[in-house]
C-alpha cells in the first residue's frame, strides 16, 4: 500500500521528466549533431577543431583572459565588502545587504546601458574628468571597458555567496581564534578564508561562466573591436548562418564551462546559488 | 579605525553600484538630448515612452512571457519537487542533476541548442520564447521548493495520516501550507530570471518579436534614445518592488526562521 | 593568602542603553577556582568577556598581574577561554585545533607535537589527533576545547558555561574532571554558570550575581549556610523566606509566633527576612511544635521526602526522611541556629534583588 502511494507520488515528476527530455537533453543532442556534421550532413570534426583557427583561438584566449580578470577583480572586491557587511550591526545588516543586491535585479541590458553612457567618449565620466582638468579617458571600445562592465554586472553574484558563507560563521569561532592569539590577519587567512571557500567557489562559478560566455557586453561596449568567443559563436549563427560551425564552437565552450565547474566543484558546494 | 575603513569601502562600492543607475534616472528627467547637459526638468521622455508602439509592445511581451513562463514553471516545478521527494536517492539525484543543466550551462549555449531544436519543428516566435523561458525557469522553482519539503513536512504529513486524514486532505492541510513560501519565492525568482534574460530570448525569438532586453539591445546598437532612460527608471522601480516583496514580504519571514 | 591575579575595578558596562554591570569590583586570587553564579542576564558572562577582552568596559579598569590590560585585545592577553558552544574550528583536525595557538607563537614542531600529546592525554582523548571535529560527541568537543586552551599555558582559564550543553550524567562526570584538571595544572579558573550545584561542587570561591550587582562573595559553605540576602538564599538551594519582626536580640516573631534565634544587633521591632532551609524544618507532634499546620503535599525525592505544610497562612517547604501523609496535622520546630535573619532590602544593589523576586 505504502509502496503504491509512493509510486503514485513519484509520477508527479512525470511532466518535468518529459520536459527535460524534450527541452534539455534533446537540444543538446541536436547541438551535438550539428557540431559533428557539415552543412550537407556529412560527419566531420572540422567544426570543433576550427577552434584552433587563429581568429577563433585568439578570441577564446581573450575570453579566458577577461573572464579571469573579471573573476579575480570580483573576488578581491567581494571579500572586503563581505567583511564590511558582516561588521555591521545585525539590525541594519538585512537592509544594507538588500541595497547591495538590488542592482543585481535590474535588467542586465540596462546595466550595460548605464555603463555605456558613463564610459562613452562624450559621457559623464569624461565630463567630470575634464571639469577637474584631467585628460579624458578613451576606454570605449576597448577590453578595459568590457571587463569594467562585466565586473559591474557580476559583482553581486560573487559578493552574495561569500557574504552568506561569512555570516554563517559562528562568532564564537572568531573569538576563539583571537583568544588563542590570532591577530586580524591570521584570523582572516586561517579561519575566515577557509570557511568561506565554498561561497567563493560558487561565486567564482557564477561570475566566471557568464563572463567567459558573454557576447552582449563585448558587442555593445567593444564596438566590434573586442571579439570574444561568444561573439564568434553569435556571428556564426546570426550573420553567417553557419550553424554547424556555431554548434562546434558552442560545444568547445561548453567543455570549458564544464571543466571550470568541475575544477571548482571539486572543493565547493552548491549552497551559494540562492538569492538571499 | 577599521570600522571607518569598512564604512568608507561600503560607500565606495555603493557609489560604484548606484552611480550608473542614478545617472540614468537623472537623465530620464532631462529636457535635453545631451548626456552631459541639464536642460531642465521634463516628463516628456516618459510621454514618448508610453506612445512608442514598439516599446509598449516589447513591454507587454516581457510581462506576458515572464508571468506566463513563471506560472507554468511553478506548476511543473512544484509537481516535480513533490515527485522527487517520493523518489529514492538515485532518482532524486538524476532529477536535480538535470535541473542543474540549464542553471549552470552558459546562456548562449542553452539559447542556441533550443533554437536549433525549435527551427526543426516550428517557426521562431512568442511561443518558442515562452517554451525556452519555462525550460530555464523550472529549476529555480525546484530549488526553492525542495528544501521546504525536506524539513519537517514528511513527519507532520505522516502525523496527519495517523490522525485519520486522507492523503489528499493531509496534503492540502499540512504539506501545502509548508511548501507555499518556497513555491512563492520560486515563482518570483523565475519571474525575475525571465525578466532579466537576454541571451536565451535573443536566439529563440525570431524576427519581429521583442522583449525589453532584446529591444534595448537593438536600440543600443543604433544609439541611445532618451526614452531608454525613462524605461530604465521604471524597470528599476519594478525590480525594487519585486525585491522588496521577496525580502520583506510574507515568505521572507519564513526564511528568517530557517 | 596568595596574591591577587586579576583585579576588576569599578567596571560599568551597558548595551544599547541597558546597564548590564554597574560599578562592579572584584578580585581573583592566583590558583583560585572562582565561579560567577547567577540567573541569565545577571552580567556574569559579560564579566567574563570583559576579563577575556571580548568586551570593553564603558568605565573601570581590568588589572592583570599588576598590569592594566583594559585596552589589550584578546590575542594580547595571557589568558584563554573555553567557549560555551566549544567554538572548535570546523575545517581543522583535532591536532590542528590544538596546535592553533602554538603555531601563532611560532613554537617548534617537536614542541607542538609533544604538547598535543600531553593535552589529549590530560583530557583522556589520546589518539584523537587526526579526527575531524564533526566526528566528536558534545562531551568530547568540550574536552578538545579545554585542551586547545590549556596548551598555551595560560595563567587563567576562563570557562563560559562549558557544561551547559551536556546531559546530566556527563555534566557530573565533567565536574570532577575539571577539578582534577585544575589541580594538575595549578592555574586559576574563572567559571561562569547558572547551575548552583556546579558552583558549589567545584569552586573555592563563589560570586553570586544578580542584575549586574554582586550579591555575595564567599566559599560554597558560606554561601549556602549564611546567605546575606533573600536573593542568595532563594537562588542557592531552596528556602523558606518568611517576613518576620525582630522582637529583640535573639528573638524573632514569625507568623505571629516568637521563635528563639541566635542573631543580635538588629534592634527591636524591626521588620526582617527570615530564611529557613527546608531540611532544617523538623516535623513533630502537633503539641510539641512551635506552631502547627496541615501537610498539603508529599513527594518522594529519593534521599528524602519533600512536603508542604500549611501553617499560619504560610506554605512551609519541608525536607525530611520520615514522611507524613497528606492531611495529617503536624507541629513545626526549628533549631535557633538554623534561623537566618536578614535585613529587608535597603541599599541599591539589594533593591535589584527585590525587583527580580
Amino acid at each position: 500500500m505504502r509502496k503504491i502511494r509512493g509510486l503514485k507520488r513519484q509520477l508527479l515528476a512525470g511532466p518535468y521528466l518529459v520536459w527535460i527530455a524534450a527541452f534539455t537533453l534533446l537540444p543538446l543532442m541536436v547541438i551535438l549533431y550539428y557540431a559533428f556534421t557539415t552543412t550537407s550532413g556529412h560527419p566531420t570534426l572540422l567544426n570543433v577543431t576550427s577552434i584552433f583557427a587563429s581568429v577563433h583561438f585568439k578570441s577564446l584566449l581573450l575570453s579566458l583572459e577577461l573572464a579571469f580578470l573579471c573573476t579575480a577583480a570580483c573576488l578581491l572586491l567581494s571579500y572586503p565588502l563581505a567583511l564590511a557587511l558582516s561588521s555591521l550591526k545585525t539590525k541594519r545588516q538585512g537592509f544594507i545587504v538588500f541595497i547591495f543586491i538590488l542592482p543585481m535585479w535590474m535588467n542586465f541590458m540596462l546595466r550595460i546601458l548605464a555603463w555605456k553612457m558613463l564610459l562613452s567618449n562624450n559621457g559623464v565620466i569624461n565630463m567630470v574628468l575634464e571639469a577637474v582638468g584631467l585628460p579624458a579617458l578613451d576606454v570605449m571600445n576597448t577590453p578595459f571597458a568590457v571587463v569594467f562592465c562585466m565586473i559591474y554586472d557580476f559583482l553581486p553574484f560573487m559578493a552574495l555567496p561569500i557574504y552568506n558563507s561569512m555570516s554563517r560563521i559562528d562568532k564564537g569561532i572568531l573569538e576563539a581564534a583571537q583568544d588563542l592569539g590570532a591577530g586580524r590577519a591570521t584570523t582572516f587567512f586561517r579561519i575566515i578564508l577557509p570557511l568561506t571557500a565554498p561561497g567563493a567557489v560558487s561565486g567564482t562559478i557564477m561570475v566566471f561562466v557568464p563572463a567567459l560566455t558573454s557576447f552582449a557586453i563585448s558587442d555593445l561596449l567593444g564596438g566590434g573591436k573586442v571579439l570574444l568567443i561568444g561573439n564568434v559563436i553569435e556571428q556564426a549563427f546570426i550573420q553567417e548562418y553557419n550553424w554547424n560551425l556555431g554548434s562546434g564552437l558552442s560545444l568547445v565552450l561548453m567543455v570549458f564551462v564544464i571543466a571550470s565547474m568541475a575544477l571548482m566543484n571539486s572543493r565547493g558546494d552548491e549552497g551559494g546559488v540562492g538569492i538571499c | 579605525m577599521l570600522k571607518k575603513l569598512y564604512k568608507l569601502y561600503l560607500v565606495l562600492i555603493f557609489l560604484f553600484l548606484y552611480l550608473p543607475i542614478g545617472v540614468l534616472i537623472v537623465l530620464s528627467f532631462n529636457d535635453s538630448k545631451s548626456k552631459v547637459q541639464w536642460g531642465g526638468f521634463t516628463l516628456k521622455w516618459y510621454g514618448s515612452l508610453f506612445s512608442s508602439e514598439s516599446i509598449l509592445e516589447a513591454f507587454w511581451m516581457t510581462i506576458f512571457i515572464s508571468l506566463g513562463s513563471a506560472l507554468i514553471a511553478t506548476v511543473i516545478g512544484t509537481l516535480a519537487a513533490l515527485g522527487a521527494d517520493a523518489m529514492k536517492k538515485r532518482g532524486q539525484a538524476f532529477l536535480i542533476g538535470a535541473a542543474n543543466i540549464p542553471l549552470l550551462n552558459a546562456d548562449i549555449v542553452t539559447g542556441i541548442s533550443l533554437m536549433l531544436l525549435f527551427v526543426r519543428f516550428t517557426r521562431l516566435g512568442m511561443n518558442t520564447v515562452l517554451l525556452a523561458h519555462i525550460t530555464f525557469n523550472i529549476p529555480y522553482v525546484i530549488l526553492n521548493v525542495m528544501p521546504k519539503l525536506k524539513q519537517e513536512s514528511r513527519t507532520t504529513y505522516e502525523a496527519a495520516l495517523d490522525l485519520g486524514a486522507t492523503p489528499l486532505y493531509a496534503f492540502f492541510k499540512i504539506t501545502w501550507p509548508q511548501i507555499l513560501p518556497g513555491v512563492l519565492s520560486g515563482f518570483l525568482m523565475a519571474m525575475t530570471m525571465s525578466l532579466d534574460d537576454f541571451s536565451v530570448t535573443y536566439f529563440t525569438k525570431g524576427a519581429g518579436v521583442n522583449t525589453l532586453s532584446t529591444m534595448i539591445y537593438t536600440e543600443m546598437r543604433k544609439g541611445i534614445r532618451p526614452e531608454m532612460y525613462a524605461l530604465s527608471t521604471l524597470l528599476f522601480l519594478i525590480a525594487l518592488t519585486l525585491l522588496l516583496i521577496m525580502n520583506f514580504g510574507p515568505s521572507a519571514k519564513e526564511k528568517e526562521k530557517s | 593568602m596568595s596574591k591577587r591575579l586579576i583585579d576588576l575595578q569599578h567596571i560599568t558596562k551597558s548595551f544599547d542603553g541597558q546597564t548590564v554591570l554597574d560599578d562592579l569590583s572584584l578580585y581573583i586570587r592566583e590558583n583560585e577556582f572562582l565561579t560567577l553564579l547567577g540567573p541569565s542576564g545577571c552580567g556574569k558572562t559579560t564579566t567574563l568577556r570583559i576579563i577575556g577582552g571580548f568586551e570593553r568596559p564603558d568605565a573601570g579598569r581590568v588589572v592583570f598581574d599588576g598590569q592594566d590590560i583594559t585596552d589589550l585585545a584578546p590575542n594580547e592577553r595571557q589568558l584563554n577561554t573555553v567557549f560555551q558552544k566549544y567554538a572548535l574550528f570546523p575545517h581543522m583536525t583535532i591536532a590542528e585545533n590544538i596546535a592553533f595557538g602554538l603555531k601563532i607563537k611560532k613554537k617548534s614542531k617537536a614542541y607542538i607535537e609533544d604538547k598535543i600529546k600531553y593535552a589529549l592525554k590530560l583530557v583522556n582523548l589520546d589518539g584523537f589527533e587526526k579526527r575531524g571535529v564533526d566526528s566528536l560527541s558534545g562531551g568530547q568537543q568540550q574536552r578538545i576545547a579545554i585542551a586547545r586552551a590549556i596548551v598555551n599555558e595560560p595563567k587563567v582559564l576562563l570557562l563560559d558555561e562549558p557544561l551547559g550543553a551536556l546531559d546530566l550524567k556527563l555534566r557530573q562526570d565533567m565536574q570532577y574532571e575539571l577539578i582534577r584538571l585544575k589541580n594538575e595544572l595549578g592555574i586559576t579558573f574563572v567559571y561562569v554558570t547558572h547551575d548552583q550545584e556546579e558552583a558549589l561542587t567545584m569552586s573555592d570561591t563563589v560570586v553570586v550575581m544578580n542584575q549586574g550587582y554582586i550579591q555575595q562573595i564567599g566559599t560554597p559553605q558560606d554561601i549556602y549556610n549564611e546567605p546575606t540576602n533573600a536573593f542568595v538564599a532563594d537562588f542557592i538551594g531552596e528556602s523558606n523566606i518568611i517576613d518576620g519582626i525582630m522582637q529583640r536580640d535573639r528573638l524573632v516573631r514569625i507568623l505571629g509566633v516568637d521563635f528563639p534565634c541566635v542573631d543580635e544587633g538588629f534592634g527591636s521591632n524591626v521588620p526582617v527576612d527570615v530564611v529557613i532551609r527546608p531540611e532544617d524544618v523538623e516535623l513533630v507532634a502537633p503539641e510539641d511544635g512551635m506552631i502547627s499546620g496541615d501537610v498539603t503535599s508529599l513527594v518522594f525525592k529519593g534521599v528524602h521526602w519533600e512536603m508542604e505544610v500549611l501553617a499560619h497562612g504560610y506554605e512551609w517547604l519541608v525536607q525530611a526522611t520520615q514522611m507524613r501523609p497528606v492531611g495529617s496535622h503536624v507541629g513545626i520546630r526549628v533549631d535557633p541556629f538554623n534561623i537566618q535573619i536578614m535585613n529587608k532590602p535597603e541599599s541599591n544593589d539589594e533593591k535589584a534583588v527585590e525587583t527580580d523576586a
